[in-house]
This record gives C-alpha cells, sequence and structure tokens, in this order.
C-alpha cells in the first residue's frame, strides 16, 4: 500500500503505507519530517497536509473537530487535512499528499 | 520578579509531567526544585494542547484528562513547595566557580543551582508565524503575537487573523480603542466561543468592524511600519487592507529555543543521555522526558517518570556530595512520610 508524499521542497517520496496507521503516522514512521506535535490526538494542527484532488472524495471530509483545529493551521486550502485524522485503507493505496509548510517549520 | 536571585539544589526547565513528577523524586531526597516555564501554567502539553482529552496510559489511573493528570502532580508535590516561575523562558545558563550552575530567564530572574534538569518536553510553546516574506521586519512595532497594553494599540488600524478565542476576544477587547479591525479568517465559521462569535457579527452588521473571509497573503509598508496587509479571498482575488498592526493567532507551536545555546551534544533537537542517569554530554545537566534521547527511547509520560527517579538519585551525589543515600520506600519509612507530610 503506497502513500506518495511531496515535501516542501517539492521532492516526491513514495513510502509504504498500512492500513488502519493514520497517514500522520505513516509518514512519521517513514523519517519524514512532520511536527505532529500533539502526537495525533487532533489537539494542534501541524500534521497539516494537502490531499491531492482526484482523491478528495475517498478521503471524505472533515470532521467537525478537525474543522475546528485546522483554524490553527497556515495556508489553508480546500483540501487542506490534518494528517492524523487520516486512516490508510485499500481504497486510499496510492494517494498522493503534499506537506503544508506548518507541518515542517 | 525582573532581576530576582535565587539559590536552589536543582532548576527544572519545563513544568510538564515530567517535570513536575521530578520534583517529587527530588524531594524524597530533601532536594529542593525551582521550576521554569513559558506558559502561565504547570502541565505543559497537557495543559496546553490536550487539557480535555483522556490518557489511558499512567500506570494504575485507567482514565483522566490532560488537565487531571496535571492537577494530580501538583497535588502530589505539594508538600515538597516547589517554585515556579511562570511566563518565562530559560535564556541563558553559565557555570560558576564553585561548580553551580546560574540560569537565568529572559525576564532577567537568576536562578543558582547545582543540577539542571531538562524537561522542555517538544521545546517552548512559541506563536506560530505566518509565512510571510519580510515579516521580521515588522515585527518591532507593526506585528505583535501578543497583546500586552491595549492603549498600545489606541487609534490603530488592525487587522486579527485567525478563528480562535484569541483572535475573537482581542477583536472585542481592542474594538473600543482602535480605529478599525479587520477579521481575517479563511471561513465564515469559528472554533472560537459561540458568544464571541455573536458578538463579532454584531459590530460587522452594523458595519462598526470588517470581517474578510480570506487569508494573509503579504506585508506592505516600509522602515518596519506596516501601511496595509495584503490578504487573499477566493471570492474577491487580493485586497489590500490599510492597517498599523498585524496581530496573528494561529495558537502555539513548540521551538527548542536558547537550550540549543546551553553547549549540550544534540541529535536532530533531542538530547541525548545515557540510560544510568539521564545525564546529557555536560555533567550536571540532565535531560528527561520528550526532550531526551537514547537508544529504544519512547516518548511516553511514564518513560519521563521512570527517567526522573533515576536522575534524582545521581542529582542527589552532585548536590550532597559525601552523603550517602539510603534507598526507601514510601510505604515504610518514616523519614519519607515526614517529607511527603502525611506523619
Amino acid at each position: 500500500m503506497k502513500v506518495i508524499v511531496t515535501g516542501i521542497d517539492g521532492t516526491v517520496k513514495e513510502i509504504e503505507g498500512k492500513a488502519g496507521w493514520t497517514l500522520m503516522e505513516i509518514i512519521r514512521d517513514a523519517g519524514m519530517p512532520i511536527k505532529a506535535e500533539c502526537g495525533g490526538a487532533c489537539a494542534c494542527a501541524t500534521c497539516h497536509v494537502y490531499i491531492d484532488d482526484e482523491w478528495l472524495d475517498a478521503t471524505g471530509a472533515r470532521s467537525e473537530e478537525e474543522e475546528d483545529m485546522i483554524d490553527l493551521a497556515l495556508e489553508v486550502e480546500d483540501n487542506s487535512r490534518l494528517a492524523c485524522q487520516i486512516e490508510m485503507s485499500e481504497s486510499l493505496d496510492g494517494i498522493r499528499v503534499k506537506l503544508a509548510r506548518d507541518a515542517v517549520l | 520578579m525582573t532581576g530576582a536571585q535565587h539559590e536552589t539544589d536543582v532548576v527544572i526547565i519545563g513544568a510538564g509531567p515530567v517535570g513536575l513528577f521530578a520534583v517529587f523524586e527530588l524531594g524524597l531526597l530533601g532536594l529542593k526544585a525551582h521550576l521554569i516555564d513559558i506558559l502561565d501554567r504547570p502541565g505543559g502539553q497537557c495543559a496546553e494542547l490536550y487539557p480535555e482529552k483522556p490518557i489511558y496510559d499512567i500506570p494504575a489511573v485507567p482514565m483522566c484528562t490532560g488537565q487531571e493528570l496535571t492537577d494530580r502532580l501538583m497535588e502530589q508535590i505539594k508538600a515538597f513547595e516547589p517554585t515556579f516561575h511562570f511566563q518565562e523562558m530559560a535564556e541563558r545558563l553559565e557555570k560558576l566557580p564553585d561548580d553551580r550552575w546560574k540560569l537565568t530567564t529572559d525576564q532577567g530572574v537568576a536562578i543558582t543551582a547545582r543540577v539542571v534538569v531538562i524537561a522542555a518536553g517538544g521545546g517552548s510553546f512559541v506563536p506560530k508565524k505566518p509565512h510571510l516574506e519580510g515579516l521580521e521586519q515588522f515585527e518591532a512595532g507593526s506585528v505583535f503575537y501578543a497583546v500586552r497594553k491595549i492603549d498600545a494599540f489606541r487609534g490603530k488600524r488592525i487587522v486579527i487573523a485567525g478563528g480562535g478565542d484569541s483572535a475573537l476576544d482581542w477583536a472585542l477587547n481592542l474594538h473600543p480603542v482602535a480605529e478599525r479591525i479587520t477579521v481575517v479568517h479563511h471561513r465564515d465559521g469559528f472554533r472560537a466561543a459561540p458568544a464571541s462569535v455573536e458578538a463579532m457579527r454584531m459590530l460587522v452588521d452594523k458595519g462598526a468592524m470588517d470581517f474578510k473571509i480570506a487569508q494573509l497573503d503579504s506585508l506592505h509598508g516600509a522602515d518596519g511600519a506596516l501601511s496595509s496587509v495584503r490578504v487573499k479571498s477566493k471570492t474577491d482575488g487580493l485586497i489590500d487592507i490599510p492597517a498599523d498592526t498585524l496581530l496573528p493567532f494561529f495558537g502555539l507551536t513548540m521551538k527548542l529555543g536558547p537550550i540549543a545555546d546551553f553547549g549540550l551534544n544534540l541529535h536532530e533537537n533531542l538530547i541525548p543521555v545515557d540510560t544510568e542517569k539521564f545525564e546529557s554530554s555536560v555533567s550536571s545537566i540532565f535531560a528527561i522526558g520528550d526532550i531526551n534521547t537514547y537508544p529504544g527511547k519512547l516518548k511516553l509520560i511514564l518513560s519521563g517518570f521512570h527517567e526522573g527517579a533515576l536522575m534524582a538519585q545521581a542529582a542527589f551525589a552532585y548536590c550532597r556530595p559525601g552523603e550517602r543515600l539510603r534507598f526507601q520506600y514510601t510505604t515504610s519509612s518514616s523519614d519519607l512520610q515526614k517529607k511527603l507530610g502525611v506523619r
């Protein structure tokens, strides 16, 4: 199961995903820089990613809690999500995401 | 307390759960502690990030919230009378000729102690800064991340960015003194308290305040003085808002800060320690909790508790050289029970 992650410098990395893990955990486990300060509790906004347009339907909508927390993110777009709130599954195999600057810097 | 001088056995940087429990372990050995924290209250991440969220992996506590854990630790260490220095950042560390350390905070408070314990978690909580070109040049006089004196904003045209309680509270509180306030937020919805949102919307409806659904784009001005804030709206494109002041409220993020300059070996912003004493590369400076690293490290609160207990044994040797340390249990030792104030 693959996750294709674009870093803030534009480099693209294909990493191995695992069903049941969150996207944040997968990115962190691959050693890519992602702050994820609260550790996945939807209590900060430092695992902010942009979901590639063609994967938006598959990832579904933000929860109300996530919507509120994204208020603390910078440079929010329609495809902004918190990576700790997306659980990997077969239907997301091959998903493309881009790290937001505030998830790294 | 600017300029205040203190002397103690151990100075702890960080008043999160691990720093708090270190007070307990040090206290049992008769060592006194001062704690420094950038936040205005104890608890660290537990208080700042997840006060209401449940924690299930504290031994013998099936469930408690971050705030409850903090409250219980404060109760547990009360008898040891730790001294707290809140809203201060540990800024400078010097070694004195008598081998003690002098730690100075950004508020000018100096604490002299034989042992330094760094329990700083992910670093200091500092305001998250928007990624705007030339931001630094405006930070001296036009861009602020906190409001200290309302009067400083009298007659100003202020752009407030964000949708949380800080953004809305300051929009409402500065409204009476400001010439004009524009709230800029990326959506027509807020995480702030509903009453504040309602009050803001009423002012906007009356034409007494502006609200733009947009995001910060760029800052304009000269010589560090802001003249306008350009925002990007999905519907209206770029809009220039005349402004003297920008107040961005995007919450806090963690930065290692001045600890990086303490002369310790660092590995990816973590402090490598041994697993016998949890001592850093510099003797009598210890690191416990999320800030340290060693083979097998797990960033768990319970690991930090264990690290604090072992650190305290080693700290005792520095603080009370030549004294024999008796190993005792709180269950049976009248000496420990006296220290705990239960006997």
